[in-house]
């Protein structure tokens, strides 16, 4: 009874995120459209509601309510399933994600490489739907992304190691409290790793198949790429997976470099309002960008995936554990702030006593073999 | 219950999806029943409390390597059609590799009396996870082998690179640097063109 009760607990955590999300992100797709709009000077979205604030409703009306068209060649399984999975699985990674201290379903030891290991799951979605439609551009479209995402994959890899080394632990709550400071955001790592921030935000671009690497959708070469026979729901989860794992990347950046759910300002209270914050910061930003900056060629985003970031990232990782090394700076879940706060690992420095006894001496004490 | 329950969900979904990599008609759907394998024993190792080797699995093996195999099997040309109708001329090799494995399995399952051993590791506390007594481990006791492994992977990437490599005559290639270094001083040249005239 007792195990059921825990169970429900967790299915409405999990439904209420969810639902958190899916509503927050309408509104976030209508301030996308928004902010694109005001750097083209448009008026963008402006007739459903009050300052078109509806849109997002009015779109997901009409993209269930049109009919699903499968293509005749198509492997309709596959087909389907490509869609889905992209929507599962960037539902599923907001799990771990911890909002407030405390405010997370599933406080993961594990946290950061469980994230890892979903997105770099999402590249079947893509692939899959792009080879299910049978059909040249989606397929073209499906083979570019996952080698783009592969590739930034790797560079993410070695940022999240950066920034890992300095914690000592792999669970996300772990990651923002090490950022605590008494001066606010002083002690956010954005300021002790600012080059690996920018390599991360920008890998979450190419990763997110965002412009300016949207090249898998690329619409003047690839009209839609793997998009191109999904209509109805299928194309809305697909879209709404795509904004849900953006969101995510937006999070991911937070808690990483900008201290999750901590306050900037010292004395004002911590608390999940700042994480939000900071996340509708980070989409803004990653609505700037798709409206000011060019495509990419396909070249020039390999060149910058494998010859730029990831020896950059690497030197980084060694630049960090040597610093690490050579100044005897412990990782914070060694420090005695982290013992404090009872999320240490090992002995506690206090207690990490000196032997009182030589260990030579130990051995001369002891009777030898004759006796 | 809920532990015994999710147990079983994860032990048949992996074997049947084993199943379904040998009997799929299409390799690529072969290929997806492997990732699904793949994840359901990911499934299976976190309920052995080793979850560090289970986001492991899922990173290398079905976010880098399945990948690598999907990409394959869809980009090249192969006729599987023609490969099942050759069954016969593989099949004892097949049948020999299928006896030795069965062979192991079974050795490993009569020698097996230590029951402790299927039980999931102790709860750790919290601190001491799976990454971090790995890690006491492997770059204490078995640094040499740690060490060997990566100089094998080492020189598996560089072999790969070598063998592939080659350097073809006449292929136009840009060279990003000179481009970025190019300056309107030199690329451009200014032309007075007279009306009428033409340079």
């Amino acid at each position: 009874m007792d195990e059921f009760l825990t169970f429900l607990t967790i299915v409405g955590q999990c439904l209420l995120v969810l639902v958190c999300l899916l509503i927050s992100l309408a509104f976030l797709l209508y301030m996308d459209r928004k902010v694109w709009a005001a750097v083209q000077l448009r008026r963008g979205p402006n007739v459903v509601g009050p300052w078109g604030l509806l849109q997002s409703f009015a779109d997901f009306l009409k993209f269930v309510m049109k009919e699903i068209v499968i293509p005749a060649g198509a492997d309709r399984t596959v087909f389907l399933l490509a869609p889905m999975i992209t929507f599962v699985l960037a539902v599923i990674a907001w799990v771990v994600i911890p909002f407030s201290e405390g405010w997370v379903i599933s406080d993961l030891n594990v946290g950061i490489l469980y994230l890892f290991a979903i997105s770099s799951l999402g590249v079947y979605g893509v692939i899959m739907g792009g080879w299910a439609a049978n059909s040249k551009y989606p397929f073209l479209g499906g083979l570019r992304s996952a080698a783009q995402m592969v590739s930034y994959e790797v560079s993410i890899g070695f940022v999240i190691v950066t920034v890992l080394l300095m914690v000592g632990s792999l669970n996300l709550s772990d990651i923002v409290l090490a950022q605590s400071s008494d001066w606010g955001l002083v002690g956010w790592y954005f300021w002790k790793q600012p080059v690996m921030f920018v390599v991360f935000f920008i890998s979450a671009l190419a990763e997110t198949n965002r412009p300016p690497f949207d090249l898998p959708e690329a619409e003047s070469e690839l009209v839609a790429g793997y998009q191109v026979e999904y209509s109805s729901t299928p194309y809305l989860l697909f879209m709404i997976g795509e904004y849900m794992n953006i969101v995510m990347m937006c999070a991911l950046t937070t808690i990483l470099f900008f201290g999750g759910w901590l306050s900037p300002i010292p004395g004002l209270p911590d608390g999940a309002l700042w994480f939000i914050l900071k996340i509708i910061f980070f989409f803004f930003l990653f609505s700037m960008v798709k409206a000011i900056v060019p495509r990419y060629r396909y070249d020039q985003l390999m060149r910058i995936g494998w010859k730029v970031f990831l020896p950059l990232s690497l030197a980084f990782v060694v630049i960090t554990a040597g610093v690490m090394k050579g100044f005897d700076i412990d990782p914070w879940t060694m420090t005695e702030e982290a013992h404090e706060m009872g999320r240490g690992v090992g002995l506690p420095p206090e207690l990490d006593l000196e032997p009182v006894v030589e260990p030579e001496k130990i051995e001369a004490v002891l009777p030898s073999e004759a006796s | 219950m809920i532990q015994v329950l999710a147990f079983y969900l994860f032990a048949v979904t992996a074997v049947i999806a084993g199943v379904m990599v040998v009997f799929s008609r299409n390799p690529v759907h072969s290929v997806l029943w492997l990732i699904f394998a793949f994840f359901s024993s990911a499934g299976l190792f976190v309920m052995m409390g080793a979850e560090f080797l289970a986001m492991l699995l899922m990173i290398v093996y079905v976010g880098a390597v399945a990948v690598l195999f999907l990409f394959v099997v869809m980009m090249l040309d192969v006729d599987f059609a023609e490969l099942r109708g050759r069954v016969a001329e593989y099949l004892p090799i097949g049948l020999a590799i299928g006896l030795v494995m069965l062979m192991q399995l079974s050795f490993g399952f009569l020698a097996w009396q230590d029951v402790d051993a299927a039980r999931p590791a102790e709860t750790m506390a919290r601190g001491v996870g799976n990454a971090h007594q790995l890690g006491e481990v492997i770059y204490t006791k078995y640094v040499y082998a740690f060490q060997a492994s990566g100089l094998i992977l080492l020189v598996a990437m560089i072999g790969a690179i070598v063998l592939t490599l080659r350097h073809r005559e006449g292929v136009k290639k840009q060279s990003v640097m000179s481009q970025l270094y190019r300056d309107p001083k030199e690329a451009v040249v200014m032309r007075d063109v007279k009306p009428g005239g033409s340079l």
